[in-house]
């Protein structure tokens, strides 16, 4: 019976534990015991080195995380699916450990099991190798971060952002603009090509709160502080968030790479009305950006826009869309 | 030494002097006994656990839908912030080092009673105050406390936050602080000089050893947050400007010191759970523990680390040094992987039976090894600014906490109930427990993960209705109502037990420890007599003269192994 069960098949590294306590009794087997000791080692190994690469080579799932839109932010995604890979793989080992000692050693009798207790060799190999696991981990995370963190110097453009109960302030200090909303306010409704932000957005929330607009392609750099409590910055679709803290200036930069608009919302509880504090990026080509930036609507409850401000960002416009059309909505939506 | 000598049993006389003790309400109010003041915290932890749970279901509820008008935004906050207070201060907590410490620990080391039992007794009654004062918030015109459970300054502010409700969660937390303080100071006490003869250090079982370390950890945590919350309760009565910028303070200053307590802390709700899961899976797997001083110094290397982490729940501040922080964090892994490891030797060529304390811990293994590998990921800074403040870490620490404090901790409140009742829980109840549990504890926090990942923050009363989050949410609904009704079952065993009790016998599952020696319920202090202690396990090596520990290293060595010793011999004729 014993001997049966120990020619059963078991999975790769299944047999560390025990094996190295049964093996060597002086018997013809005891040979060969030592390099079947290896073997489940190696193909552990093995199997570590394989599983990687068989899943590089078809696509590497995401995981449920952003593919990204800044370039940190798609740095910050191959760090995620890289270290998700190693914690799955690791998990599968160590569960299927677990499920294998549950159904395998459940009481087939009421003998009492050999008595053992102590293998330091085993001990100290599953010490080394999770400490080799977290330090590649570590240098990864190093790099990526400090990806992250960088700054470039000389921003193509600056904003200042500041949080509040429950709102968003975006202060383009250099360029005289500032868009200010409080809970779902979106004050100045600016979306892609013209259009307005609930046009252009996927969904009608993403225009939830006021919007903070960014060039494609360049750098912005956002200083980030709180009028109040401690809020948290945080863009979805960048991987990122920064808490927003009074007397803390917190400064970070995105580089967008594709037009779009991006959901974000305060992620830090901020008091009552904290699950309402939206806002949303607002990523326009570099012209539509300028036009943007000149054109004069200041606050929140402004009038419709002045004609010329229309027409001034209808010159970015690609054909498809006619001037009239938009002329007429930017108003509409903006007053609503 | 001479506290040894005080602490003696008395002589059998006195000791009948002893027993006259009060009865009823009466008993309850003035022991100070260790094994009444341990059923006090249990019974008040416990009710607070359901309690905190009843607000989890609520809080869930009112997720289900979008833009859900189920709850007021102030009545959500309030819910999330005593659900996690109530859980974290009140239950996790004291159930752990106040209720089950302070009833086994005595009995692992031998000893009759806590080192201090008076001090014990305040404890309690300290503990019971505050939980009341802080519940008491609810009452109060302004509401309970709806800061969060982490009170971050200057939310927490009379500024930002007035009223009576924060003021009473304030006093709530500083009086169990205090309360958890004493038992530590009682705790190291009670294991470093009330050992049995025989009862060395390196035979403390794992329950023992991870309250002492526990313990210690209790004396550096504990009064960095109750000084944090003396100084908060002076910003904001006493005109003080610790965390205001207004007046020169710091708001982050509030910040490193509630998690200078907040991350040992996770450590302090942890290791108990280490150590029941520690204890149950050795006797169900009718084995000694693998690896038993490589387990004592990974709890101690846990704890040590511990203390160096806390800013990795302030990457996002943009004000701690990012490196440091992560590579420590990512190191806790190390000491933690070979507990796992060493759960799973002490499984390994053993006879597992099944009984209900076993099921719970396989269910910590599973639980807690997802919420150790995710935490792996958060310890890294770029994925942590992906995933702070998201339904990523809500569901990582869902998994650490609920893995340990519910998983682990009812198993060891299946374990020890024959002990401390003398009846048996129904086991096929108990069963019916565990799996409503399990399956619901997957199905309420795996959606999170997704959840988290597609950006949904965590303490937010509403979401927008066009973002696709409603599914995951009404599955997780779904599902923390599945572990809902599973503490049904519980509440029905219990009242089994109670009407048609199952007599339990000193130890009905062959356990290992001292304990287990002791009657069930025990003696007014404990022993009668005790067993010669020669290992870790005295009881078992009482009942099974014949299967002592094999040392390392001694497979064919001089001592002979008997033929009933089924595993080994069975390889031997294999071989």
């Amino acid at each position: 019976m014993a001997s049966l069960d120990r020619v059963t098949p078991q999975p790769p590294g299944t047999r560390g534990v025990g094996a190295p306590a049964t093996a060597g009794r002086g018997s013809p087997e005891a040979v060969s015991t030592s390099l079947r000791k290896c073997l489940p080692k190696w193909r552990l190994a093995l199997w570590l080195l394989v599983i990687p690469v068989v899943l590089g080579g078809c696509d590497v799932p995401s995981f449920w995380q952003n593919h990204g839109a800044t370039k940190t932010a798609q740095d910050e995604f191959s760090l995620y699916v890289g270290t998700t890979l190693a914690a799955v793989i690791i998990g599968v080992l160590v569960g299927g450990l677990i499920l294998w000692a549950v159904i395998r050693y459940r009481r087939r009798s009421d003998e009492i099991p050999r008595q053992f207790q102590y293998h330091v060799p085993l001990e100290i190999t599953y010490t080394i190798i999770p400490i080799v696991i977290v330090l590649i981990i570590f240098g990864f995370t190093f790099v990526t971060e400090n990806s992250v963190d960088a700054i470039v110097h000389q921003p193509y453009s600056k904003v200042h952002v500041t949080a509040f109960q429950w709102g968003w302030k975006f202060d383009y200090t250099y360029q005289k603009k500032y868009v200010e909303g409080a809970q779902l306010q979106n004050p100045d409704n600016v979306g892609l090509d013209g259009r307005t932000c609930l046009e252009s957005a996927p969904e009608p929330s993403y225009c939830n709160g006021p919007g903070l607009v960014m060039p494609v392609g360049k750098t912005m750099e956002i200083t980030l502080t709180s009028n109040d409590v401690v809020h948290g910055f945080y863009v979805n679709a960048f991987n990122f968030s920064r808490y927003a803290q009074p007397g803390i200036r917190n400064v970070f930069d995105f580089n967008v790479l594709r037009a779009g608009i991006y959901r974000a919302q305060c992620t830090q509880l901020c008091g009552l009305y904290h699950s309402k504090m939206f806002f949303h990026v607002v990523a326009l080509p570099v012209p539509q950006f300028q036009a943007w930036l000149r054109s004069d609507q200041l606050t929140p409850d402004s009038q419709p826009a002045p004609q010329s401000q229309g027409s001034g960002a209808n010159s970015q416009l690609p054909p498809a869309y006619p001037p009239s059309s938009h002329a007429g909505n930017l108003p509409q939506t903006g007053t609503s | 030494m001479t506290l040894l000598q005080q602490r003696q049993p008395a002589p059998s006389e006195e000791h009948e002097a002893h027993e006259a003790q009060p009865r009823f309400v009466l008993k309850w109010l003035t022991s100070t006994d260790h094994k009444v003041i341990g059923l006090s915290y249990m019974i008040t932890s416990v009710i607070i656990f359901y309690i905190a749970g009843l607000m989890a279901l609520f809080i869930r509820a009112q997720l289900t839908v979008p833009n859900s008008s189920f709850l007021s935004l102030q009545t959500y906050n309030e819910l999330f912030t005593m659900h996690g207070s109530l859980m974290l201060y009140l239950f996790a907590g004291p159930f752990a080092f106040g209720g089950l410490a302070n009833y086994i620990v005595p009995m692992q080391v031998g000893a009759p009673d806590m080192a201090f039992p008076r001090l014990n007794a305040l404890s309690y009654w300290l503990y019971l105050s505050g939980a009341i004062t802080m519940t008491l918030g609810f009452v109060t015109a302004g509401g309970a406390a709806s800061f969060g459970w982490v009170a971050y300054a200057p939310l927490s502010t009379s500024q930002f936050s007035p009223g009576a409700g924060a003021d009473l969660w304030i006093l709530g937390i500083a009086l169990t602080g205090f309360s958890a303080i004493f038992t530590g100071v009682n705790l190291v006490t009670t294991i470093f000089y009330l050992r049995a003869p025989g009862m060395t250090m390196f035979r403390l079982p794992i329950f023992t050893w991870n309250m002492l370390v526990t313990a210690l950890l209790i004396l550096i945590a504990f009064p960095v947050l109750t000084s944090a919350m003396v100084m908060l309760f002076a910003d904001r009565h006493f005109g003080s400007h610790i965390y205001s910028v207004q007046g020169g303070g710091s708001p982050i200053l509030y910040q490193h010191l509630f998690w200078f307590f907040g991350h040992p802390e996770v450590y302090i709700l942890a290791l108990p759970y280490f150590g029941i899961a520690t204890d149950v899976i050795p006797v169900f797997s009718r084995k000694p523990l693998f690896g038993y001083k490589g387990m004592v110094f990974a709890t101690m290397a846990i704890a040590a680390l511990s203390t160096g982490v806390w800013a990795h729940h302030m990457f996002t501040t943009g004000a701690v040094l990012l490196p440091f922080f992560s590579l420590l964090s990512l190191l806790i892994a190390v000491p933690t992987g070979i507990k796992f490891f060493n759960w799973i030797g002490t499984m390994w060529r053993g006879q597992l039976s099944f009984k209900t304390p076993m099921l719970f811990c396989i269910g910590f293994l599973f639980a807690f090894l997802m919420g150790g590998l995710t935490g792996v990921m958060l310890a890294s800074p770029p994925i942590d600014f992906a995933t702070h403040d998201t339904y990523f870490v809500v569901a990582h620490f869902h998994q650490v906490l609920f893995g340990t404090a519910v998983f682990a901790g009812f198993a060891g409140f299946y374990y020890w109930y024959p002990k401390m009742f003398g009846r048996m829980l129904d086991d096929r109840l108990g069963k019916a427990h565990f799996w409503l549990m399990f399956i619901g504890f997957w199905v309420t926090f795996l959606p999170q993960y997704v959840l988290g990942l597609w950006g949904m923050p965590r303490r937010v009363a509403n979401y927008p209705a066009d973002l696709g989050w409603q599914t995951l949410n009404v599955v997780s609904t779904v599902g923390a109502f599945m572990i809902g009704v599973s503490f049904v079952i519980l509440l029905v065993n219990l009242l089994v037990s109670w009407l048609h009790p199952v007599p339990a016998g000193d130890n009905p599952w062959d356990a290992h420890t001292l304990e287990w020696f002791a009657t069930s319920p025990p003696a007014h202090h404990n022993f009668e007599r005790l067993p010669p202690i020669r290992s870790e396990r005295p009881t078992w090596d009482f009942h099974h003269p014949d299967a002592k520990t094999i040392a390392h290293g001694q497979r064919n060595g001089h001592e002979k192994v008997p033929l009933a010793v089924g595993g080994a011999a069975n390889e031997t004729a294999g071989d």
